[in-house]
This record gives C-alpha cells, sequence and structure tokens, in this order.
C-alpha cells in the first residue's frame, strides 16, 4: 500500500526523464539558479542555522545525474543503496521514504581516517585493502545502488582504481553508481561537498574544504576508469562539474 | 536594649555563613530521597528513578538485562536488551554491544548492531559503527554512522490495526511488537535476540 502510493508519488515527481544510451552526452543539466523547492528551502535554512546564519557556502542546485539515478532505480523498492555523504538526515530520510534500505558512511572523511589528507600517501597497497576493507566489505552484488558523489576525485590513480573494482564487485548487475568529478581542466585543488538530498533532481551543497585532486579527470579518463562497466554517461554542468552516471 | 541584643541573637549573617558547609552536604544526602518526597511539579525525576545507570568507570563484560532504562556512560561489551525501555548511551559511554530496545539514544560510542521497536536518535557527537533496524531514525549533524538502516514500519501499523480488530484477548498474534515483551518477562529474550 505504502510502497504503492510512494511510487505512484515517486514517478509524478520524476516525469519523464530521457533514458539515454551509454556513453551519450547530457545537455547542461545544472541550473544553480533554479527556484529551490520546498524541501531544499527547509534543508538550506536548518542547515544554514547549524552554521549560525551563515549561507555563503550553501547552494542548491539540480542534478541531472541525480535525477537519472533515480529514474532507473524507479518503481523499485526494498533496494539497498550505498549513500557516501556521511549520515544525514535529509539523505536518508528521502531514501527511507522510497522504500530502500540505506547504508551510509563518509568517504571523504574515511579517507582522511586512513590516509591522511594527501593523495599521495594513498598508494601503500596494504592500506589500501585495509580501506577497501573498512569501507566497501559488502557481500557480492549486494548493492542496487551507490552514491559516491564527488569523493572519489580525492583518491589516487591506484586507490581509486582499486576502489572502482571493489565497487564493481560488491554491486549487483544493472546496479547504478553516481559520481561527481570537476571538469576543471588541471585543477589541483578542488572543493569537497556536503550532498543533501532535497528531492529526486535537487541537491543542497555546503562546502566542507577544499582537498588536493586525486588526479586530472576528462571524459576519457572516466570511460577508461569505468571500462568494466556496462555504460557510462556523462552530464555536464555549468559549475565545471561532470555528473557521472555508471551502470554496473 | 534588650530589643537590640534580641535582634543580635538570632543573627542573620550566622545562618548565612553556616549554612554554606551544611548545605554542601544535605544536597548530596537528599539527592537519592528527593525524588521520592519531591512534589508532583517534578515531573523528570520519575524517569531518573527508574534508570539504571552505568557510570563513567565502571565496565561490564556480558549480557544485560534490564526491565528500566539504562544508562550507559560507562564500558560495556556483550549484549543489551531492554525491550520495553530506552537504553542511552551518554557521552563518555564506549559500548561494544549490540543493544535491543524500544528506544535508544546514542551520545558516545557504539560498535555493534542497534534494534529498536520505536526509535533510534544519534547525536551530534556520537558515533555508531554497525546496523540499525527500526521504525524511526533521528542523525543529527556531526555523528558519525557507518552501517546500513533497515526501517520496520510493518510493525507499528499491525501493532495499532490488530488490538483494533481484536480488542478482546490478545494472543501471541495480536502484536509483533509486543512479543519481544513477554519473551523479555520470561527470560528468553537472549537467544532469540541473536539472528
Amino acid at each position: 500500500m505504502l510502497t504503492g502510493k510512494l511510487r505512484s508519488i515517486f514517478r509524478r515527481e520524476n516525469g519523464p526523464a530521457s533514458h539515454g544510451s551509454s556513453h551519450a552526452k547530457g545537455p547542461a543539466g545544472s541550473q544553480p539558479g533554479a527556484a529551490p523547492s520546498a524541501n531544499a528551502a527547509r534543508i538550506m535554512a536548518a542547515a544554514a542555522s547549524r552554521k549560525g546564519g551563515k549561507k555563503d557556502t550553501l547552494q542548491t542546485r539540480q542534478s541531472r545525474g541525480l535525477e537519472q539515478f533515480f529514474f532507473n532505480v524507479r518503481d523499485i523498492v526494498g533496494l539497498s543503496i550505498l549513500d557516501c555523504a556521511g549520515a544525514n538526515q535529509d539523505n536518508i530520510d528521502f531514501l527511507i521514504n522510497l522504500g530502500h534500505k540505506v547504508y551510509s558512511q563518509d568517504l571523504v572523511r574515511n579517507l582522511d581516517d586512513a590516509f591522511g589528507r594527501d593523495p599521495a600517501e594513498q598508494t601503500n597497497p596494504s592500506r589500501i585493502e585495509y580501506f577497501l576493507k573498512q569501507n566497501f566489505e559488502y557481500p557480492p552484488e549486494a548493492l542496487d545502488g551507490v552514491l559516491l558523489w564527488d569523493s572519489l576525485q580525492f583518491m589516487s590513480p591506484a586507490l581509486l582504481n582499486a576502489t572502482v573494482e571493489r565497487l564493481y564487485d560488491v554491486m549487483r548487475p544493472k546496479a547504478y553508481l553516481l559520481a561527481f568529478f570537476t571538469a576543471t581542466e588541471r585543477a589541483t585543488q578542488v572543493p569537497s561537498h556536503a550532498f543533501r538530498i532535497a528531492d529526486n533532481k535537487t541537491i543542497v551543497l555546503a562546502e566542507r574544504d577544499v582537498r588536493n585532486a586525486g588526479q586530472v579527470f576528462n571524459n576519457r579518463n572516466l570511460e577508461k576508469l569505468f571500462g568494466k562497466f556496462e555504460s557510462v554517461k556523462f552530464f555536464l554542468t555549468r559549475e565545471s562539474l561532470r555528473e557521472v552516471i555508471v551502470r554496473r | 536594649m534588650s530589643m537590640w541584643n534580641k535582634k543580635e541573637d538570632p543573627p542573620a549573617p550566622r545562618p548565612a555563613s553556616a549554612p554554606p558547609a551544611a548545605t554542601v552536604n544535605v544536597p548530596e544526602i537528599k539527592k537519592e530521597p528527593t525524588p521520592v518526597s519531591s512534589t508532583p511539579f517534578r515531573t523528570p525525576e520519575p524517569d531518573s528513578r527508574n534508570t539504571a545507570t552505568i557510570g563513567k568507570s565502571v565496565k561490564i563484560i556480558g549480557q544485560i538485562f534490564t526491565k528500566e532504562d539504562l544508562y550507559v556512560d560507562g564500558d560495556v561489551e556483550g549484549t543489551i536488551e531492554s525491550q520495553e525501555n530506552k537504553v542511552t548511551v551518554g557521552p563518555n559511554g564506549r559500548v561494544q554491544a549490540s543493544i535491543r530496545a524500544r528506544e535508544v539514544i546514542i551520545l558516545g560510542q557504539v560498535q555493534g548492531n542497534v534494534e529498536t521497536s520505536d526509535k533510534v536518535d544519534i547525536r551530534k557527537d556520537a558515533r555508531l559503527v554497525g546496523d540499525i533496524t527500526t521504525s524511526r531514525i533521528s542523525i543529527e549533524d556531526g555523528a558519525l554512522f557507518k552501517g546500513s538502516i533497515d526501517i520496520k514500519k510493518a510493525e507499528p501499523k499491525a501493532a495499532a490495526a490488530a488490538p483494533a480488530a481484536a480488542p478482546a484477548p490478545s494472543p501471541a498474534v495480536a502484536t509483533p511488537a509486543q512479543q519481544p515483551y513477554s519473551t523479555v518477562a520470561t527470560g528468553a529474550g537472549a537467544p532469540a535476540a541473536k539472528r
């Protein structure tokens, strides 16, 4: 009953979305100036109050990548979704209300715990293995969706490849993964954000800090990185961001 | 003149200087009885009276079963079970145990699975590594949580629907939410708690 209702609500909100073929480069999907939804406004107000009224680091924007992610898992309940944004009430509420089981962790924070802040430290194989064990120890093909947000771009090539390899193992076939990468070439330092889901296509971002980028990413790099996966789809946004939807 | 003397005898300053020493001791002693004799204005006190406390310097290894609220501010390794009640892990609490309760509030550190029939509340600086099974969850910003969240929404509905449908007797079928309570009462809850 409840899940059926949720499904119909979700379908209504989601509307028709283009379900392009793999490797299709989507249009600029991000609309930073778009009027925030009521939920986004509520999240921003709450976040601002926690930050003592500072709103400058908060922004709401629409995300085609997120929209596609949820479009792809529409009409299904009881999925296992891994959210790497760290535990926050908004994401948990949103995913739970869709009827999914939520796995939560703060991947960027865990990176710091395991390696410190410098990607150059992320080369030790035993530490990489430890990190993977700490963060991605799930049964094979256990996850139906993974929200990585911007965490991958702070990983060195060695760690990144190992992480993507492990993600391939723990995701079930046809499962989707969402990741954000900076589209700025030669960016050595990239802001890290906390992501909150306002609705199925709107996110509220709060800047956490600025970090060293693990490597330079372009479409070719990313295609190569996710070469083992079935498809990779890019959405280039106005904020020099590549939103990537990957299908296992 | 005698009037002046009389006024000096029950000097107001004397009680003022003497009581500090006395009052310091008195409240400590009176803290225990006050909840009992306190006037009905103090509503929160019954809670504290019905709460078992594991203090900061206490370490327990084993299984804890309780039929009253539990406040853990020390170390616990094992299992904690208080199915009808609330378990609070205080800011100094370090729990390496699975917790089963009606409601769990975490302000300290917990490593283990948490299962509640009502609510899990993870406060600001809390740290929880483990899987959660609950009906409702609240996580404050700044809390660290690593694990899964499984919401069981069916239980309250079934619990609400069943008594309405068959109010007279309520055997085992009536409410899944109440079943664990009976198992705790009989003391058979511990093995049942394990999957």
